[in-house]
Parts: structure tokens; sequence; C-alpha cells
């Protein structure tokens, strides 16, 4: 059984991805989805503008051995947009990355996030842009993700952020995995079915 | 006392209650599933020692890995084999009825569920894949989702989730000819943006919505998401319960007339509350061509391509023409293409062939362009060769494929080289979507991609109409 893991404060350095609407199909090319397991999906994360055609490194904030270690990823607007794709989301998880904070977020790529303990948290554009040019300038600066109290620390600063009322419930108490909160109300799943014209064939 | 939109009734009945974390328990009526997000779900089931917990409601196919020229087995890809014994392993260890590739019911998902009655107005439906909002064409709250979602899906047939706000958006009056349902849609999403649906469930409507068949309503709740609305539908109307009445799922005599009076009673009030309504004019759609990496980023026809600066965010603009290699200001027509794609969920079905057809007929593709012609289900090709379509565009120099998602995600051999652009009646035109990290594509109607098939590069389709 999976246990409870409450997801209430985020430490680490941090690493900028730069850019809006970076789409999942950026983040894992969908080759990849043809593996049956997510094991490997951690090698992927922006695979094809990491590496050339013949596998050389490129310059990329994925590649740079400065971010090495990163738990915090810096995004700016809408990312994670297009393919529903859980890949994108396990991928960088399994990179490294603990919490991502940005602009915005596409709804299905921060329901997936969130369903899996990664929280995705977002503060405005000028913050965005400070902490960027902050983990930029010095790729060793510490930022504090604080989930329960809605607050990001780092040198001697503290920003505001925000997420969902829901997803912020879920991580703090350990429910994020809900399958186990929704399998326990099965009765009751059974009952609103029951009630409905369609369940039943439409039968008189 | 305000009137209800669909959206409202359909997640008062299918809610089952509210959860310790704020989010409502959601029935879900329907979940669909295929190879790609399901295998990690189902082993999640396995570790767990559960099981489907309702069967019935649960239908799978294979459409985004199949080859659509070869598909003896095993496939010449041991990934796409494995992919796909992994699903036909659980489909049956957990009895899950399966539209496999022997089936005539295959078909990429968003195309046989609608084509079997399965997806109905008034219910709710879940499926593995963004592009589910496609379903919302009946009235029926449709969701794409991820793998952990899935996993809740199979486990329970509910979902954890939050209450959307719902945004009415019209499109009034008549469109032209040579002007299409993928026009509208991209349409609206160059002016709401690629990110404005986010929070809100779309309702589409007015005269040009009302007036189209299910197909193309498919295709206007098709691209939902890449306005960043996880949800988009249509109410439904006479059209609705035409298309259903005697499909295979769909209830007969006596029970199909109660069925029609439910649906009914599912559609908006007209004196819905809306969160915002958005109104467009028919006549201001021109056929309309993506130039770049986003769905949001398209012109009409007639128009040339933005400069950066005057764009609404000259980065994104400036990271598109760098991927692109265009020149600002150039005019989008006689932009050179490699390849056409008239294929995917958005644009497989029968009225995307009739129209493109339509254009292939007695005139040839120009020679070095690869054109592919792929059904969306192993029904839709029957019905097209039927109709004798599969000779008119083989005729012409299309190649005619078998059912799948083929050159849209290129998760099968189908898949650009090198900087190939394509003409595509797809629905993303993400950097590497197609398979080359260099590729280009360029989203348009079926009936444009026929024609700059024919011509080796972008032309005003109302030249042939």
């Amino acid at each position: 059984m999976t246990e409870i893991v409450k997801i209430v404060k985020v430490s680490g350095t941090a690493m900028p991805m730069r850019g809006n609407d970076i789409d999942t199909d950026r983040v894992i090319p969908a080759r990849y989805l043809k593996e049956v397991t997510f094991a490997r999906m951690g090698d992927y994360p922006f695979f094809d503008e990491r590496f050339d055609a013949s596998g050389k490194k490129k310059d990329h904030p994925f590649n740079d051995p400065e971010y090495r270690g990163a738990s915090v990823l810096f995004v700016n607007k809408n990312f994670g947009c297009g393919s529903s794709r859980e890949h994108a989301p396990q991928a960088l998880y399994r990179f490294g990355i603990k919490v991502i904070v940005g602009e915005s977020f596409a709804a299905i790529f921060a329901g997936n996030c969130t369903m899996m303990g990664l929280p995705t948290v977002t503060a405005t554009h000028d913050e965005v842009a400070l902490m960027m040019k902050t983990v930029e300038e010095n790729p060793k600066t510490k930022f504090t993700v604080d989930i329960e109290r809605k607050t990001i620390s780092f040198d001697d600063k503290r920003i505001a952020i925000d997420l969902p009322e829901t997803y912020r419930s879920a991580l703090t108490s350990g429910c994020w995995d809900s399958t186990a909160l929704l399998r326990a109300n099965l009765d009751q799943v059974k009952k609103t079915a029951s009630k409905l014209p369609y369940i039943g064939g439409f039968a008189d | 006392m305000a009137g209800k939109t669909l959206y409202d009734k359909i997640w008062e009945s299918h809610s089952v209650g509210v959860l310790p974390t704020g989010q409502t328990q959601l029935f879900i009526g329907l979940h669909l599933i295929h190879e790609i997000t399901t295998a990690p779900a189902f082993d999640m089931l396995r570790e767990k020692g559960m099981d489907v917990a309702f069967l019935e409601r649960t239908f799978a196919t294979v459409d985004h890995i199949v080859p659509t020229d070869i598909r003896t087995r095993p496939f010449l890809d041991p990934e796409a084999e494995e992919l796909t014994q992994a699903l036909e392993k659980n489909v049956k260890q957990f009895g899950v009825e399966f539209f496999g590739l022997d089936s005539m019911n295959q078909g990429i998902v968003h195309v046989i569920g609608p084509q079997l009655g399965l997806t109905q107005p008034g219910m709710t439906l879940a499926c593995g894949d963004s592009h589910t909002s496609t379903h919302g064409a009946f009235g029926t709250l449709a969701f794409g989702i991820g793998t952990s979602q899935v996993r809740d899906v199979l486990a329970t047939q509910t979902l954890a989730m939050d209450k959307l706000k719902v945004r009415r958006i019209n499109v009034n009056g008549a469109l032209g000819t040579g002007v299409y349902a993928k026009d509208v849609i991209l349409s609206i999403i160059r002016k709401l943006g690629v990110s404005g649906g986010k929070g809100f469930a779309y309702e589409y409507g007015g005269a040009v919505i009302d007036r189209m068949n299910m197909e193309e309503r498919m295709t206007v709740c098709n691209m939902s998401i890449e306005g960043g609305a996880l949800v988009g539908y249509v109410n439904p109307d006479q059209t609705t319960f035409d298309y259903l009445k005697g499909r295979r799922y769909v209830p007969s005599g006596a029970a199909f007339d109660r069925a029609v009076n439910y649906w009914k009673s599912v559609a908006s009030d007209s004196a819905a509350k809306y969160d915002d309504v958005i109104n467009m004019e028919g006549k201001d759609i021109e056929p309309t061509v993506t130039w770049g990496i986003n769905p949001g980023q398209s012109v009409g026809i007639s128009e040339r391509l933005p400069i950066p600066d005057e764009y609404a965010d000259p980065d994104g603009a400036r990271k598109a023409y760098e991927h692109m290699g265009w020149q600002p200001g150039a005019p989008i027509l006689g932009t050179p293409i490699d390849v056409a794609f008239i294929g995917s969920c958005t644009n497989s079905r029968m009225t995307d062939f009739r129209a493109a057809a339509k254009i292939a007929k007695g005139r040839k593709v120009k020679p070095g362009i690869r054109a592919l012609v792929v059904p969306g289900s192993a029904e839709v090709k029957k019905l097209a060769e039927q109709e004798g379509l599969h000779e008119i565009f083989q005729e012409a120099g299309f190649q005619w494929r078998e059912a799948g998602c083929s050159m849209c995600l290129a998760m099968n051999p189908d898949k650009l080289n090198g900087r190939e652009i394509c003409a595509s009646s797809s629905n993303r035109n993400f950097i590497g979507r197609q398979g080359s990290p260099q590729g280009r594509t360029l989203l348009m109607s079926p009936a444009m991609v026929a024609a700059a098939a024919l011509n080796g590069k972008v032309v005003d389709v109302r030249q042939y109409e």
C-alpha cells in the first residue's frame, strides 16, 4: 500500500526554464511514451533540445552542470500545455524536480503533477523573473517553498505563492494520491450511478 | 432563479460527494482507454490488488502506436509491439471490452466512441488523452486525464475534480464558402489564446455551430484543450439525436424516446448564467493556417505573418520564427510544403474526407510531395471506400492508409524527416510534434491540406470552390 506522504515544504537549489507555452511534447518527445513503465523517464526531459542528432549535448538548463541537483524548477506562463501525458511530470520528477514555480500552468499538467506529489505553484511575472535572475546569477541559491504557508524564501526574501486550495489541502494532508480516498466511497458511487438514466440503459 | 448550464446540470447529477481536500468526487459515465497512457495504471491496480470497478463502462482500443501501412504482427517496432501486448494482456486479465486491430470497431478512440454511440449527451466521459474534449460535441462532459487519473477511474469510476467556470462562445451568422469547422476553432484559439480557456469549460453555440453536423462539432470541441479549456461542448439538439439513432450502443424503441427526453433535459437553459460570453461572426473567418509553434499562432489566408514587436507575445513569436524560419511580414500564401497529412482525431471522418476529395478529384498531387490520407477508424475507412473516396485520393497521388493516429504525434512510423514542412489537418504544431525535432507543421482544414498537396504550397482553397 502507498504510505501517506505529506508534502509541506520543499527546499533545494533551483533551475530556470525560460519561455511561455512550453508544451509536454517538448518536455518529453512522444517516442518515449512507447515505454511500458515510467522507470526511465528521468533520462528524457527536454531530450530533443538537449542533444543534437548525434547525441552531443547542447546548451540547455537541463544539461548545465551549474544546475545539477536542482529540486526547484522556475517556468513562465502556461507551462505543460498540450498532451495529457503524465510522462512529462514523471520525467521532471525523476530527473530531480520536486516543485515547479511558474506564472501559470496548463490544467491537465497541474492536475497530473499534484496527483504524483509534485506541487505546481504560481507567482507573479515580476517575481518569477526575479527568481530566475537570482538563480542564473547564483545557482547555489537555496530556495524553500512552503506549501502550507504559501511562501517561497531565498536569500533574505520571502515571496507569496499561490496554488488552488484543493491542491494545497491534498498535498499537505498527504491525500494527493487520491485512489484510496475515492475508493472509500464506492457504495456512494454506486448509488450516484444508479440514479443516472443511461446506466440502466434508459429502462422504463 | 437563474437557469443552469449543461455543465452545471451534469456536474450536479454526477457528484458523489465532496472529498476532505475540498474537491468533488465526480462519477464518470464512460471510460475509454488506449495503449499509451494505461500500462502503468494497470500496474498500479495490480500492485494494490484492485479490480476495475465498472467494467461495463470501460472500453479499449489501439490507435496511437499502430502502423497505418503494414499491420502484421509482431510490429516492426519492438517497443510498439511490447506496448500493444501490454494492453492486450491488461484488457484480458481485467476483462475490459477491447476493439483490437482485427476489430471492425478499431480506430482513434475519439472517432470510435461517437461512431459506436458509446458517447452520449448528459454523460461524463474520461480518457487518458487531452483530445477527449472531442466528445463534448454530444453535450457530454469529457475530460482528458493523466495516467494516475486513469488509475482512479479504473479503480473507482470517479475522479477528484474542481468545478470549472463556463464561457459561452457564440459563432454567429454563417461561414463563407471554403471555410470549415477547423477554421472556426483555429480562429477561436487565435482570439482567446492558448491559455485563455484555463479554468473554463467552453460552451460553443450560435448559428454557425447550430448548423454544423456532428463531425464538424467534434472538430471544434476536439481543439478546446489547445485553447487551454479542459472541457468543450455543444448543447445536444435534433442533429445530435439523429446522429445517435440506430448506433450500436444507443437504446432503441421506447428506450430511445426516453433517452432523447433525458438528452433534451441536460441542455443549457435559455436563461443560463455564464461566467463569460464571447461573440464572433462567421463571416469574419477565413481559411486559417498556423505559422508558429502553438495552435494560437495562426493567420487568415489573406493575411501576412505578424511582426514580433507588434504581437501579443513578442518572445513567443521570435521563438516561433527561430524554429519555422519564415520572414516576419511575409504572406502565408505560397509557403512551400513537403508533406500533406489528412487525418487525426481532429479531422479524419467522412465530412473531412468528402471535403478533401472534392478538391483532389481529377487533379494530381504535385510531384515530390508525400501525401497521406489516414482514416480515423476502420469504419470510416469502410464507408469512404464504399463512396469511392479512396480511389479519388489514390488517383490524385495520396496514399490511403489503415486507421490510426498516424502523423499527428510521431508514435508510429508516420513521421516528418529533417526540416520538412507539413500541411496537416491535425491539432498541434508544437516543435517536434510530428517526429522530427526540426520538422515544421502548418495546421489547416482537410480541404486546405488537399489544395496544398496539389500545389506544393499553401494556397487559398476557395480558388477551387
